[in-house]
């Protein structure tokens, strides 16, 4: 038990998913302007990242390791979870449209993205079982919505300052990335793994 | 030649991937922490990209237009394998020091939009050759991140003492914030360079 929750703490702040192992950056600067959006993206990504993770265990487990076709484990992960966000896709335009409307737009982008395929590489070069799997992508997915949350609630009152020109845009949000880090930072040391 | 010259060059400074179209960014961070992992991670991609505009650009009459994006995955997955397992044979240490970040070649944004953008249309050479810019410019940008931090987190470069013990490593630079700190700034004076030299060109077009 000890170790789920020294798994699910260390994936959500130690080892924060943006802001200390720096995945997932591209959307995290992309959809980081509106507060709106970034919850919304947030648990797009939580929800994919956890399901994706059960499936990419199962294969790997069962296919990949059972035949010693480890080598493949990239490429595999890599079709594997484009082919299940896009299926996940066109279920739930069908099924639950309203859903759809919400965070529809957001699974397109997560598709082919380091955030989701990072989370199944690293239970696999770990070795955790399918509850640690489950419960480690759980805690990235969670660490990954904090960061981007917080991120994008900074971002907005960035808009009243006066950054001077050559910073604005990227730089600034960069900078502004790296004070957060710094914050982050305090976690670290606080469980070894 | 002249033309071919120009598609190179466009990867380097007026469309790098890092600095002005902001794309592949986990790297930039993640692997920079010395120059030694920032010029293999830089050099990886530099071949992934070329190879797979090449298989791309050679494929583009025979691939279905609507299977077309299944195609560059698979595409630059197998490439990426190649070179994990080349990785993993001839420099073990470097292989474990990039991690997954090696493996997510596959997923940077850069190698599938340059298929898309400009292998999927275009011939063979001119494709090899925007590769080749857009691999250099990637390259260039992660080694230069690379040297600051080291230089100024270990006061080393590639591993070469280069500062005295009188230097008191700002260890920050070699921590994530530091890495994200310096990236802004560069970020910034990328911009600054690039508007004077725009200045500049309508200077001169105007004299």
């Amino acid at each position: 038990m000890e170790q789920y929750f020294t798994i699910f703490i260390s994936a959500v702040v130690v080892n924060n998913f943006v802001l200390t192992r720096f995945l997932g950056l591209c959307i995290f600067f992309g959809v980081s302007k509106n507060l709106n959006a970034s919850i919304g993206m947030g648990m797009a990504v939580t929800s994919v990242m956890t399901l994706s993770s059960m499936l990419a265990w199962i294969v790997h487990h069962f296919v990949l390791v059972t035949f010693h076709l480890q080598f493949l484990t990239t490429a595999v992960f890599v079709l594997l979870i484009a082919s299940f966000v896009q299926l996940l896709e066109m279920i739930i335009k069908k099924q639950a449209p309203a859903l759809y409307n919400m965070w529809g737009i957001y699974l397109l982008l997560i598709a082919t993205n380091c955030v989701v395929l990072g989370v199944p590489l690293i239970n696999a070069d770990s070795g955790y079982s399918f509850s640690l799997s489950v419960v480690h992508a759980i805690g990235s997915g969670l660490g990954f919505a904090l960061a981007i949350v917080l991120m994008a609630s900074l971002r907005e009152k960035l808009r009243l300052a006066d950054v001077p020109k050559s910073l604005q845009g990227l730089g600034i949000a960069f900078i502004l990335a790296g004070m957060l880090a710094l914050a982050f930072l305090g976690f670290s040391g606080m469980i070894a793994l | 030649m002249k033309e071919l010259w120009n598609i190179y060059k466009k990867g380097i400074i007026a469309e790098n991937p890092i600095f002005v179209l902001a794309l592949s960014l986990c790297p930039a961070l993640a692997v920079t922490s010395t120059a030694t992992n920032a010029l293999t991670m830089g050099l990886s991609v530099l071949f992934v990209i070329t190879t797979n505009n090449c298989v791309v650009s050679l494929t583009r009459k025979i691939v279905n237009p609507k299977v077309r994006v299944p195609v560059y995955i698979t595409s630059i997955a197998t490439i990426v394998t190649l070179v994990q397992l080349l990785l993993q044979a001839y420099a073990p240490l470097l292989y474990k020091a990039l991690g997954i970040y090696l493996a997510l070649i596959v997923v940077f944004a850069i190698i599938l939009a340059r298929a898309e953008v400009f292998a999927a249309k275009n011939p063979i050479i001119p494709s090899f050759f925007d590769g080749l810019g857009m691999g250099s410019g990637f390259a260039l940008a992660m080694t230069s991140i690379g040297i600051v931090r080291e230089l100024l987190g270990m006061g080393s470069i590639f591993g070469f003492q280069i500062l005295g013990s009188w230097y008191n490593p700002a260890l920050i630079m070699i921590l994530p914030a530091g890495g994200f700190i310096l990236i802004g700034y560069m970020v910034a004076g990328y911009k600054i360079m690039l508007d004077n030299m725009a200045k500049r060109q309508a200077e001169r077009s105007e004299a």
